[in-house]
């Protein structure tokens, strides 16, 4: 039965990606109508997955809070807080001016901020441990973030004409060639992926090896 | 083995191939209903002509494999960090922190390439009796990683263990996640942080948020604009195209064939890079305006 079960899974895969590949290329009125009827398949089937994740949560909540004593205190604040925010919505709306969208702006939006403006200091201390000259690599990458950060401030403009269009031919010039050639290497993975997926070679998607 | 590997691709391509064929008559140009028989977009050829070619790389290479074997592949120092992450988190009595970022969902190449390297490293943990935490942004990602890790475990003989392992749904918010990891990463202190997939403006968070609590970091991603941040705060990176290499080679077998498909892609795109620049050299002529169509 589960080889029949995967059978099935692998065949259905194949054949949605064989279209998928297919309606890219036509303009047929029956491929745009199965295509628009599988994206909303899709996002019907996100949002009961949303809902399963959610109930989840509370579950693995609820539990940590009973059985560890050290993360109660966290997994009932996570508790309360997504039941509160849920009754707000349902109770009374989440439209302008209701409780629920103050929650969301008040309360939400800033800790979500606050997470955010951790990545000032993170580059900060990043930047510290990359820009080390410790070889004739490491020298090189120092020198270019240097002349880079330096001609991005009025300061080096004011030291030296000639610091934008050296930071603008490091960014333009070397920094985008390696780029490009990472990218090269990204598309042809995720097409080779792809391809395997629509073969039956490659099974990851279903928690398969 | 590879018979059936090139039975399977070449399946596929007739599939693309019957269906651009198969199209009715009746068509949509320019977004409107048209009564001109239309069946293929001539705009999207350049496409078309790149997806055949690799259609039949993919072919040739299953091929090639089938008469002369598998290809080299080089060590990736990532993967040999696997096994020594793994062995320290035990020694250490600390659980490993395996995630696949904020950027992708089930349905993205990286993601799948990162759900491989999590089944080699979940068979790792079970050899060694690990405990092993996959918080996941995606309700989907989260019960995928949950099959693939008790497959992992089934396969490594300690299908009990499988029960010890968390993958779950933490929130769907890119910096709710990014602080439920960082959490997860101060209070559980694990031995080993496995930063894989398609990551966003929490990368660099996640890895200085484990680099700071002293764990080993292993991490790889398909976004440019990251991976300079996990080079700089990580121990170990797979850069790009790395990722989906890694996961071929810990695949093995058929799934290692597209890795010569894309050394040979690489060449045909060399020799038309070279071939562009000869031809803008000598003849005045620009080739980049017709690929980029």
């Amino acid at each position: 039965m589960p080889a029949l079960r995967d059978r099935l899974t692998v065949s259905v895969a194949a054949a949605t990606g064989a279209f998928m590949v297919v309606q890219y290329f036509v303009n047929a009125a029956w491929s745009d109508g199965v295509y628009r009827t599988l994206l909303d398949w899709m996002q019907i089937i996100f949002a009961a997955s949303l809902v399963v994740g959610v109930i989840s949560v509370l579950r693995n909540h609820l539990s940590r809070a009973i059985s560890k004593p050290q993360e109660r205190w966290y997994s009932l604040i996570l508790i309360v807080s997504a039941l509160a925010m849920s009754l707000l919505g349902f109770a009374f709306g989440a439209g302008r001016g209701s409780s629920f969208l103050w929650a969301f702006d008040h309360l939400q939006a800033p800790m979500q901020s606050t997470v955010f403006s951790l990545l000032a200091f993170y580059i900060a201390s990043a930047a510290f441990r990359g820009f080390r000259a410790r070889s004739g690599e490491s020298a090189i990458l120092l020198a270019a973030a240097f002349i880079v950060l330096v001609a991005r401030v009025p300061l080096g403009e004011s030291l030296s004409g000639h610091a934008s269009s050296a930071a603008d031919w490091i960014v333009n010039v070397p920094a985008l060639a390696a780029k490009r050639a990472m990218l090269i290497g990204i598309g042809l993975g995720m097409v080779a992926t792809a391809l395997k997926v629509i073969a039956g070679v490659e099974r990851t998607y279903m928690g398969r090896r | 083995m590879t018979c059936s590997l090139c039975r399977r691709f070449s399946i596929s391509a007739w599939l693309i191939v019957l269906g651009l064929a198969a199209n009715p008559s009746s068509a949509w140009a320019d977004g409107g209903p048209s009564t001109q028989t239309r069946w293929f977009n001539p705009e999207r050829t350049p496409e078309l002509v790149a997806t055949l070619v690799v259609v039949l790389a993919m072919i040739g290479a299953a091929i090639w494999t089938e008469r002369r074997g598998l290809p080299h592949i080089r060590r990736l120092a990532p993967l040999e960090a696997i096994d020594d992450a793994v062995g320290a988190a035990t020694e250490q009595g600390t659980p490993l922190l395996f995630t696949t970022g904020w950027g992708g969902d089930m349905g993205r190449p990286t993601t799948m390439a990162a759900m491989t390297v999590l089944s080699h490293v979940a068979g790792r943990a079970a050899e060694h009796n690990c405990p092993l935490v996959f918080p996941s942004h995606d309700p989907v990602v989260a019960s995928v990683a949950e099959d693939t890790i008790r497959q992992a475990a089934a396969r490594a003989g300690r299908p009990d263990w499988a029960h010890t392992a968390e993958a779950r749904f933490v929130s769907q918010s890119q910096f709710g996640y990014a602080a439920a990891v960082d959490g997860l990463i101060a209070r559980q202190r694990p031995g080993a942080v496995f930063l894989l997939g398609s990551f966003e403006g929490e990368a660099l968070v996640l890895a200085e948020a484990a680099h700071q609590s002293g764990t080993r970091t292993i991490s790889g991603t398909d976004s440019t604009i990251q991976l300079s941040f996990f080079l700089v705060a990580c121990d170990y990176t797979l850069i790009g195209e790395e990722l989906f290499i890694a996961a071929d080679v810990l695949s093995g077998g058929r799934a290692a064939v597209a890795v010569r498909a894309l050394d040979w892609l690489k060449y045909l795109i060399l020799l038309l890079l070279v071939a562009g620049v000869l031809l803008l050299v000598t003849t005045g002529r620009d080739l980049g305006p017709f690929l980029a169509r």
